[in-house]
């Protein structure tokens, strides 16, 4: 497998520029003769599609869900950063670059991040003139908040529906193309497969999830933009929906998966509370700004507290430890994520934790409250406050919140070279299902920044460089035969399935998949448990494909056979994610191995054998992947382990 | 503080938008009070499929409230008996120990039931289609602040922009009437200044594409108000009657 990942001549700030400056273009009267083929329609996807029909090209664009709004980038609550710098506050273009490498632990692309940063402004402007209701001063200007691992105020939000109001706009934009006749909508619809002619990929199989029936479209060129995989661990702040079967399939036809131990737990999410819990739901980590995060200093309060003997508001602020304050006083409360997240699982490891389970810890908006007003924490954190007092019952304003750490988002994903394609020629991958910009580690608020980066100022360049070669490409009608023999294929796959009725159902398996991925590549990875992990899934594997009950018929609806199918494909995810981890002896971002920590527990990593990026090649069913090398060579960043003191 | 009830539930069965339909009953033992009424269904689920029958499907994705896919006509109310949520939001602390539960899909000429409690929407993203955006194309736009716009107008779109398009407005509505959910686009477009070059276009084409797709009149009774999940206000209808009144006047 060769990983060129075709980073463009000149120095760090002119990269793009000079890309742009060299590419090939399509003119208007081809566009209309080439097919592209979008599969998901979150932030990257929708924007990415919309964008290639107002450029002129013929699109497809398919989605699981009943509509292109659902994706789950509509969850996204705390903001989008942009270096505006419209605060004055010293942030620039370098400034959030380098921000982005550093939180990522030194593990991203220096050129990918830099053009992501160098197009975050233009995000802004396009998605105000869409008409996203950003949150504004009283003079009419727009407004900036801060997040973990930055010193200055560039995340731009609306509420806490950043991602609704920036998807809708995305949406909107895509709708604009159905309507012009651009963009061919296909929703509640699967791609159960990728079609490969002369080693391109040109077009892909879809499952209608509401007939059963399976169909054959032709795409000259194909972007996947379907997520992160996060819930591999079936608990997870991702929708139910969300899945990495696409990623999946395009690692089975020979895209590099790259760094899939790299996830993201986020600190600050509603405690789980019991077995029947399908999922975990996130509190922003705006709530940072003004929330501060405690657990009792002394054990025997934090026991007193879990037996309901005591209260948090019986603590004095004494028997208080503001604990990120008091490890990281230059960042406190707004650290990175990872490193949030590592320090409350110390403090409940440790017997400080509270809540029923012990595994909680305070996020406490006592001070703000007493500061600003009610009407103010209200006004910025309104919704959240409500969310939360729904779920648990509690009222936030007068008792502070109890959260803990969950999976949230994938770092890693399929590997992309400068132009977003994935060593599958012709197959382009988008927003989190690739991997490139967030390294170890993603940044709050730089999830709906890359997802938009990519469809609307990236893809509509670099695509149309791929394209160029393809004007003389006639359509594919479908009836050829690798599309025929790919359907054919995926039917296969699907009578499997049905063919097992065996006695247990697709949730048991995931979640018993789940407690293996929280347990040995959660927060905290070593050796001997990442060993075991790989055999306990493997055995997993073995009882899905035996003993897996799927009711009903593969005609019509059948929601357990979806899920069937990408449980299938979570399974081996797990199992990649916990080789990753176990070939990565070193501790980064998202990542820590429990052997490699620095006295004071901070993430240790080991620049001379690990500054690179893990790509996995498929090998076939039952077959270990092979791993090869991208080195990460950072010619603008002085790599340095990351201080938050 | 973990309570257990038990629970009669009567939900719809259809097997396809072909097929008639039929209430089932099930029995649900030891539900948790602090499980969703989502992961309710989900317990329910895992019953059925231990018994071998097809599970009960629904929609249902982000389960935090944003998505919109989540429906659920509970009780003769959608979202059921809670205020300000959708059903994933809803919690079982809500209900008794030995209440009988109706659950019925959306009920609407505009929503077609698919399977069971799923019902199409797709008239919706139509409505959108027609011209719920501003037509800006990517790249070339002006400065984010270049033009200011007054704090009042842009939070009065955010709240309009809110909608999540559920399509619990039209479920509860006695005409069928998707006026709240057309309404909340036109407003949170027509409210700031880069949607309100086309703001009368909008309304026309997007009221014209909703009456073709049989969505019933506005009699201005107020429920759809009262069952949104996010507090859309009907004061948005007036606004939309506002626009499609100066379109008319155009013509």
């Amino acid at each position: 497998m060769k990983l060129d990942s075709k980073i463009p001549e000149g120095p760090l700030s002119e990269k793009w520029n000079n890309y742009k400056a060299g590419q090939k273009l399509v003119n208007p009267a081809n566009k209309r003769n080439l097919d592209i083929i979008v599969i998901g329609t979150g932030l990257a996807g929708a924007s990415a599609a919309a964008s290639f029909g107002e450029m002129g090209f013929k699109v497809k664009n398919f989605t699981i869900q009943d509509s292109p709004r659902r994706a789950h980038s509509i969850a996204a609550q705390g903001g989008v950063n942009a270096a505006k710098n419209y605060p004055n506050d010293g942030d620039s273009v370098h400034r959030l670059f380098y921000d982005t490498v550093k939180g990522g632990d030194y593990r991203a692309r220096e050129a990918n991040v830099y053009r992501l940063a160098s197009v975050s402004n233009d995000i802004i402007d396009q998605c105000v003139a869409q008409g996203v209701p950003f949150a504004r001063e009283y003079g009419g200007l727009l407004d900036n908040r801060s997040f973990g691992g930055a010193q200055v105020s560039r995340t731009f939000y609306a509420k806490g529906q950043t991602g609704q109001q920036l998807l809708i706009g995305a949406y909107q934009a895509l709708m604009r193309q159905v309507n012009a006749g651009t963009v061919d909508m296909y929703t509640r619809t699967e791609i159960v497969d990728y079609v490969m002619v002369d080693g391109k990929c040109r077009g892909v199989i879809a499952r209608d999830l509401v007939t059963g029936e399976f169909s054959r479209h032709f795409g000259h060129a194909v972007v996947m933009a379907t997520g992160g995989y996060g819930n591999t661990f079936f608990l997870s702040t991702n929708a139910m929906g969300s899945n990495g079967s696409a990623a999946i399939k395009a690692y089975e036809k020979g895209a590099a998966f790259a760094n899939p131990c790299f996830a993201q737990i986020h600190p600050t999410c509603i405690p789980v509370h019991g077995e029947f819990q399908s999922k975990l739901t996130l509190m922003s980590e705006s709530l940072r700004n003004d929330g501060r995060i405690w657990v009792p200093k002394k054990k025997e309060d934090a026991e007193a507290i879990r037996a309901g003997k005591k209260k948090p508001t019986d603590l004095s602020e004494d028997e208080r430890d503001y604990y990120l304050e008091r490890r990281y006083p230059a960042f406190g409360n707004l650290v990175p994520r990872d490193v949030a997240s590592r320090a409350a699982k110390e403090r409940c490891d440790a017997g400080y934790g509270v809540g029923a389970t012990g595994l909680a810890v305070y996020l406490d908006f006592k001070s703000s409250i007493e500061r600003l007003g009610e009407d103010a924490i209200r006004a910025r954190y309104g919704n959240l406050f409500q969310m939360y007092e729904k779920i648990v019952d509690d009222n936030p304003y007068k008792e502070p919140m109890m959260i803990y750490p969950a999976i949230h988002y994938t770092m890693g994903g399929i590997w992309v070279d400068y132009e977003l394609q994935t060593t599958v020629p012709g197959l382009f991958a988008a927003g989190e299902a690739n991997f490139s910009d967030h390294g170890a580690n993603r940044l709050g608020a730089s999830a709906l920044m890359q997802g938009l980066a990519d469809g609307y100022f990236v893809l509509p360049y670099t695509i149309q460089n791929y394209l160029a070669d393809d004007i003389r490409t006639p359509r594919m009608t479908g009836e050829e035969k690798e599309f025929v023999e790919a359907e054919n294929a995926a039917k296969a796959k699907f009578e499997k399935l049905m063919s097992v009725q065996g006695n247990r159902s697709v949730d048991s398996l995931h979640k018993e998949l789940g407690l293996v991925m929280w347990d040995f590549v959660g927060m905290a990875r070593n050796k001997k448990g990442l060993e075991e992990a790989i055999e306990k899934i493997a055995a997993i594997k073995k009882e899905f494909w035996t003993n897996v009950k799927i009711p009903g018929s593969d005609k019509g609806m059948n929601v357990e056979l979806e899920k069937a199918s990408r449980l299938a494909d979570f399974i081996t995810t797990g199992d990649l994610m916990a080789r990753d981890a176990l070939n990565r002896e070193e501790s980064c971002g998202g990542h820590f191995r429990e052997e490699y920590q620095t006295e004071e527990g901070e993430a240790l990593r080991q620049d001379d054998k690990f500054a690179y990026a893990a790509c996995w090649e498929y090998q076939g069913d039952d077959k270990a992947p092979v791993m090869h090398k991208e080195d990460l060579n950072f010619e603008v960043v002085k790599v340095a382990q990351r201080n938050y003191k | 503080m973990d309570n257990n009830i038990s629970l009669t539930l009567k939900v719809w069965r259809q097997n396809d938008a072909q097929d008639k339909g039929r209430f089932e009953t099930y029995k649900l033992e030891a539900v948790s009070t602090d499980s969703s009424f989502l992961e309710m269904m989900d317990i329910l689920n895992e019953q059925l499929i231990g018994e071998g029958k097809e599970p009960v499907a629904f929609d249902h994705d982000c389960r935090e409230g944003i998505c919109g896919m989540c429906s659920l006509y509970i009780n003769g109310r959608p979202h059921g008996p809670d205020d300000d949520v959708t059903t994933c939001q809803l919690h079982m602390r809500k209900f008794k120990d030995g209440e009988t539960i109706t659950i019925e899909p959306w009920r609407s000429a505009g929503f077609p039931v698919i399977k069971d409690l799923i019902v199409n929407r797709s008239a919706f993203d139509q409505i959108i289609a027609a011209g719920g955006y501003t037509s800006v194309s990517t790249g070339g736009v002006p400065d984010a602040n270049a033009l200011p716009i007054p704090k009042p107008d842009a939070d009065e779109a955010m709240d309009a922009a809110s909608c999540i398009g559920c399509g619990a407005c039209v479920a509860t509505c006695k005409n069928g009437s998707a006026m709240l959910f057309v309404s909340a686009k036109v407003s949170h477009l027509a409210l700031l200044p880069q949607g309100k070059v086309e703001a009368a276009r909008r309304a026309k084409a997007m009221v014209g594409k909703m009456d073709e797709l049989g969505f019933g009149n506005c009699t201005n009774t107020g429920a759809c108000e009262v069952e949104c999940p996010k507090g859309i206000s009907i004061s948005n209808i007036a606004r939309l009657n506002r626009e499609y009144l100066s379109a008319k006047l155009q013509d």
